[in-house]
């Protein structure tokens, strides 16, 4: 796809987002929720939607859409109400889908999003709750419906709790919609509200696009960008569907409003369904079931018991710890890796703590298969170490070995350099005697060094690592080299 | 007053709904659709600006359910009243959506 110019256009991009709720029962009945187990063992005449059933909505589902609704700043709504979606679809049991159509329990909200180059506002204009479809199953044919041999469904995944999540189109760039799905992620899974796994479908992306020239204010006409199940095809996705709308409006086209299908493989854009058909779905209000008018002392409760959500957590750990905003966003989940991290940065520099927490201590703890809070390294351990690197003792190279022998035994950082002789050699003389001693053994690199080829330096700072086990201070070590060649 | 349903509308919800219609419904539901709605006009011109939207007659509101797991059906129950089965799921015939 060719470069676009967008300094004539602006992109306006909304998304809607399905996430399915950590609930441990289906939404209408007591059915328990799996994933990857035998397909039809988890179904009842409810799900089945056999004759004469009757759905009972779950609490816990509506607790999660509440907690949901404050933490993205809506209103939650004083009456809602579900309605029918009627379509056909094999994957629908029921031939309509149990939604919310004009009374959504949350409305009207707005996050501000962090980034690296600052914060932006996106409205939420509403947060639904509904039922999951059943999964439908292609044998033959590549998996894809066209050219299938024969199909069957699954009906597991049928009637899962999900919250569709819907944005303004408040979002001008394809980095911009990764951000605010990053973050909303983030909120979810701090929020418990759902585990947001793309590659598992418990979170999938849509996105409206539209572009317009730049500068007006009115809305260009928009397609529907459907199921992109990974940030980088949601972004990617957008990008390729920018693309083509600006090609279109150049060349003096309409964009069609349509719904489409972006492929990953491909980098293309397909379009998804006949457009007579779509959006004919007759909504109605469900007669099975009643209202939902939440207590107004229970959404104060939920209010109340919100934690601070990543948003906010970032935002105070870049002002008062002056970590960077990337650290902050790797540090920020799961919340035993944010008291990990926070206990740690309370006892030494909160940068050094971001460093080894986030790069050399998850590093290690992944080829064990641990996290941080689980393995033996307790903060007050990772702290200590930090110190020693602080005042000398330590060389980095000679801390991830210290940190490696903590990971092992569990022994603090200090008794472990006490132990194994690791710490750094402070004894000027033995260091002097070391350079001398390389210069001396090469005579060559030491006259060229002489000669002012600086680059040299590193050579001796090498071999005086390895001659000394890796318990020389380079730092000191460069600067002997350099006085004992006349450079310094 | 013209129909308010007319034959291409008796035809298109009858698709949505996967009805095949014999030689002559087609023009029955048209009148029987249409008489629904004038009927609709009817109630639509009294004065109902204090009657607030009404979607059920009992005066219920939250009923839920604690969300707790509840025994399902054995594979074997779930799918005996399948027509067919593809591996463990509803066989579903070839199909243009």
């Amino acid at each position: 796809m060719s470069a676009v110019d967008l300094s004539r256009w602006e992109p306006v991009i909304g998304l809607e987002i399905h996430v399915q709720l950590l609930t441990r029962t289906k939404m209408f009945c007591g059915c328990a929720l799996s994933f990857g187990d035998a397909p039809n063992s988890h179904t009842c005449p409810v799900c089945l939607a056999h004759p004469g059933v009757l759905p009972v909505l779950n609490r816990e589902a509506v607790r999660l859409a509440i907690v949901t609704g404050l933490a993205l700043g809506c209103e939650i709504a004083p009456h809602s109400q579900f309605h029918r979606k009627n379509y056909f679809y094999p994957d629908l049991s029921k031939a309509y889908q149990i939604s919310q159509y004009d009374e959504p329990i949350c409305v009207g909200g707005h996050v501000s999003v962090l980034t690296p180059d600052g914060e932006f506002e996106v409205g939420i204009t509403r947060a639904h709750l509904e039922e999951d479809a059943a999964k439908l199953v292609h044998v033959g044919g590549g998996g894809r419906r066209a050219g299938a041999e024969s199909s069957g469904v699954d009906f597991n995944r049928g009637g899962t709790p999900l919250l569709e999540i819907v944005s303004e189109p408040d979002i001008r760039t394809s980095a911009q919609a990764g951000a605010f799905l990053r973050q909303l992620r983030s909120t979810l899974r701090r929020l418990g509200v759902s585990d947001c796994n793309m590659d598992e479908g418990s979170m999938r992306a849509d996105a409206n696009v539209s572009v317009r020239p730049a500068g007006s204010t009115e809305l260009g006409t928009k397609t529907e960008l459907k199921n992109m199940n990974s940030f980088r095809f949601l972004e990617r996705g957008v990008d390729a569907e920018i693309a083509r709308q600006v090609a279109i409006l150049e060349a003096g086209g309409a964009v069609t409003q349509e719904t489409l299908h972006y492929d990953p493989d491909l980098n293309e854009i397909h379009s998804l369904r006949s457009k007579e058909e779509a959006h004919d779905y007759r909504y109605f209000p469900e007669p099975d079931l009643v209202p939902v008018v939440p207590d107004r002392s229970w959404i104060e409760e939920l209010r109340a018991g919100l934690p601070e959500l990543p948003v906010d957590l970032r935002r105070r750990w870049v002002r008062d710890l002056g970590i960077s905003f990337e650290d902050a966003e790797v540090l920020s989940e799961p919340r035993e890796l944010v008291a990990y991290f926070e206990d740690v940065a309370g006892r030494v520099d909160a940068k050094a703590a971001a460093n080894w927490v986030r790069g050399e201590l998850r590093a290690q703890l992944r080829e064990l298969g641990q996290e941080p809070w689980e393995s033996r390294v307790t903060p007050a351990h990772l702290a200590e170490l930090i110190g020693l690197i602080d005042d000398r003792t330590l060389s980095v190279p000679l801390a991830k070995e210290v940190l490696a022998e903590v990971i092992a035994s569990g022994a603090a950082p200090a008794a472990v350099v006490e132990e194994k002789g690791l710490g750094q050699i402070s004894d000027e003389g033995a260091l002097v005697e070391i350079v001398e001693r390389l210069l001396a053994e090469n005579p060559d690199q030491a006259a060229q060094l002489r000669e002012g080829k600086d680059k040299l330096v590193g050579f001796f700072v090498g071999q005086a690592m390895k001659a000394s086990g890796g318990r020389a201070d380079p730092a000191r070590v460069g600067a002997l080299v350099r006085e004992k060649s006349g450079l310094s | 007053m013209p129909p308010v349903i007319d034959d291409a509308t008796v035809r298109h919800v009858a698709r949505l709904a996967r009805l095949h219609l014999e030689p002559g419904e087609a023009r029955t539901m048209e009148a029987e659709l249409s008489g629904i709605l004038e009927h609709v006009d009817v109630i639509q011109s009294l004065d109902l600006d204090d009657v607030p939207p009404t979607t059920h007659v009992l005066a219920l509101e939250n009923v839920m359910r604690d969300d707790v797991p509840r025994p399902s059906l054995s594979v074997e129950e779930a799918l005996r009243e399948a027509p067919e089965v593809v591996e463990g799921r509803f066989a579903v015939v070839k199909f243009e959506p």
